[in-house]
């Protein structure tokens, strides 16, 4: 494959060995990200809508530009 | 001629009406507004006349082609609210939205601030109209672009140009930015909405819009959407200047992510004027790149090039990064906002190689990752699929605007400016362009101001005829320029002719 010559010589991986669609895992950045994270799991059946289902079937909107 | 990137953002919310037996968006969109602008004609001490829009210059279906009339198949609505703000904006209802458009800035930072503001007006709406309506009734306003049934409504950039590139130049380097760009400026949807492909096929993709975008290069807005929008509406000195009118993006939560949406896109147009884009990023086929680049949460996957190569994403961008820092170094960063245009470039960097690391580590500067990282978690914990209605509901909801619905909010996303900022910004212009003399009108002269517009300010002085104060180039009318002649003009009459001097 006729790799970019730039972008290999900014050594920087080369995107040539093309992994199988592999989904991203959600492995932590940062310790207090992730406890954060946990943190919001636990509340956020509070904020979600009481009726979700009926919530996402009635959001339809007009198209617009 | 070297032109300033002034940039503007226009976004239109979504909009329910929630307690309500029926309910109609244009009414629903005209309520919310007119709630927020008697509010502002009722508050204590308010100078604020209401100032209606000035649809003289509006041309939508002029074609930056240069062919044809252009009939894209509506007019401006004329007959609906529609006003122009002390902060330079305006506020109006557009295709049964209510939609903020931004005054014009000078720089990403001030894009950011404003359209903070913007979403900080839509929010005091939603409080004025709760006012008004019956108990149990509310609206309620979303800054996304889809409803996840197929409909979309945009989120525009505006970008001035120097008249003289060629518009096929642009488009051969906008398109390859506009294509890999949503790494870092998607907002993030579950599921798909591409005609004929199945809901969850795809669990969840980087952009709410890409989804949309049928065509290269085209007139529409509305439907088969281009990726490069040719609308020719200069709303300035046409014989200098082009708008450039984006309207590929998402609207963004995270601030860093707007900085880079409009700081990283000002760059690359300016090397365009410059006509240092390099040649070989052409795409061969952008729209199927567009939906592919949207769809693959590994950023690591290819497309073709034009010239029989490939490429990634990430690939594209480090080139342009490393082009726009050598356009930077060389020509200088006058035209892209000065000191501004260095940060985007250190925040560009550290976003590409944070992606390229890992695509989930930039989860408090890019919407995508931080939406993608909650429910995947949620779903993790739950044990439910895509599907599940709970997801779709946090997908809409990390839009929401209402602070306790609000789940962007709740995400720690890095802030760029300061609420006390936000709050100034709701009702005082951009100080660095013409934004600041519609602005200061509005704020000093306003039961004299019969209407404005992006070019001009009509004035009522009392006489026969009403008097029409051009501002036809963007970067003049600043604070630097027209302070000082606001300061010693009691009244109207004295500023114009002043003007006339």
């Amino acid at each position: 494959m006729a790799e970019r010559e730039r972008i290999q010589k900014s050594s920087r991986p080369s995107s040539e060995s093309v992994p199988e669609e592999e989904a991203p895992t959600a492995s932590p950045t940062g310790d207090r990200l992730k406890a954060e994270l946990d943190d919001l799991l636990d509340e956020i059946d509070e904020v979600l809508e009481t009726n979700a289902e009926e919530f996402v079937n009635s959001y339809i909107q007009k198209g617009g530009q | 001629m070297v032109v300033p990137k002034i940039c503007g953002l226009e976004t239109e919310y979504g909009i329910t009406h929630r307690g309500a037996e029926e309910s109609n968006p244009i009414t629903a969109s005209s309520l919310l507004i007119n709630a927020y602008l008697s509010g502002l004609q009722h508050a204590p001490g308010s100078p604020i006349a209401r100032v209606e829009w000035d649809f003289e210059d509006e041309m939508p279906g002029r074609d930056a082609r240069g062919v044809g009339g252009g009939d894209i198949g509506y007019e401006p609505e004329t007959h609906l609210v529609n006003a122009v703000l002390t902060n330079g904006s305006r506020y109006y209802v557009d295709h049964a939205h209510p939609e903020i458009s931004g005054p014009e800035c000078a720089d990403a930072r001030s894009a950011v601030v404003w359209d903070r503001a913007a979403d900080l007006i839509a929010q005091r709406s939603m409080e004025a109209a709760r006012a008004l309506l019956p108990e149990g009734q509310e609206l309620v306003v979303y800054k996304n672009n889809s409803d996840g049934k197929g409909n979309s409504y945009g989120c525009h950039e505006n970008y001035l140009m120097d008249r003289a590139t060629p518009f096929g130049r642009i488009v051969h380097g906008a398109t390859p930015h506009f294509v890999t760009r949503q790494i870092f400026c998607g907002a993030g949807k579950v599921g798909t909405e591409a005609a004929g492909v199945e809901r969850f096929s795809v669990p969840f993709q980087l952009s709410q819009r890409a989804d949309f975008f049928e065509e290269e290069v085209g007139l529409e807005t509305t439907l088969k959407r281009p990726i490069v929008n040719t609308r020719d509406e200069p709303h300035a000195d046409a014989r200098h200047y082009r708008r450039l009118h984006v309207i590929v993006g998402d609207a963004n939560l995270a601030e860093v992510a707007t900085f880079l949406k409009v700081g990283t896109t000002a760059l690359v147009l300016a090397l365009v004027e410059h006509d240092l884009f390099p040649d070989d990023l052409a795409l061969a086929a952008p729209v199927q790149a567009i939906r592919a680049v949207s769809c693959d949460l590994s950023l690591r996957r290819p497309f073709r090039l034009a010239d029989g190569t490939s490429a990634t994403a990430l690939d594209v961008q480090w080139e342009l990064l490393e082009r726009c820092a050598k356009y930077c170094h060389d020509v200088g960063t006058e035209a892209v906002g000065g000191a501004v245009a260095d940060e985007v470039l250190a925040r560009w960097e550290t976003v590409l190689t944070q992606l390229e690391t890992e695509p989930l580590s930039p989860a408090t500067t890019v919407d995508w990752v931080a939406k993608y990282r909650l429910l995947d978690a949620y779903r993790s914990r739950n044990g439910c699929d895509w599907n599940d209605s709970r997801l779709q509901a946090l997908d809409l909801q990390y839009h929401d605007l209402r602070p306790e619905r609000s789940v962007a909010d709740r995400l720690s996303l890095e802030r760029l400016v300061d609420a006390e900022q936000v709050r100034w910004a709701t009702e005082n212009p951009p100080p660095d362009t013409r934004a600041y003399f519609r602005g200061r009108c509005l704020q000093q002269f306003s039961s004299h101001v019969v209407a404005a517009n992006w070019d001009s300010v009509v004035f009522d002085l009392g006489g026969e005829t009403l008097r029409r104060v051009p501002m036809m180039e963007p970067a003049r009318g600043t604070r630097q320029h027209v302070a000082s002649l606001f300061d010693e003009c009691p009244t109207p009459a004295d500023l114009i002719g002043r003007l006339q001097q």
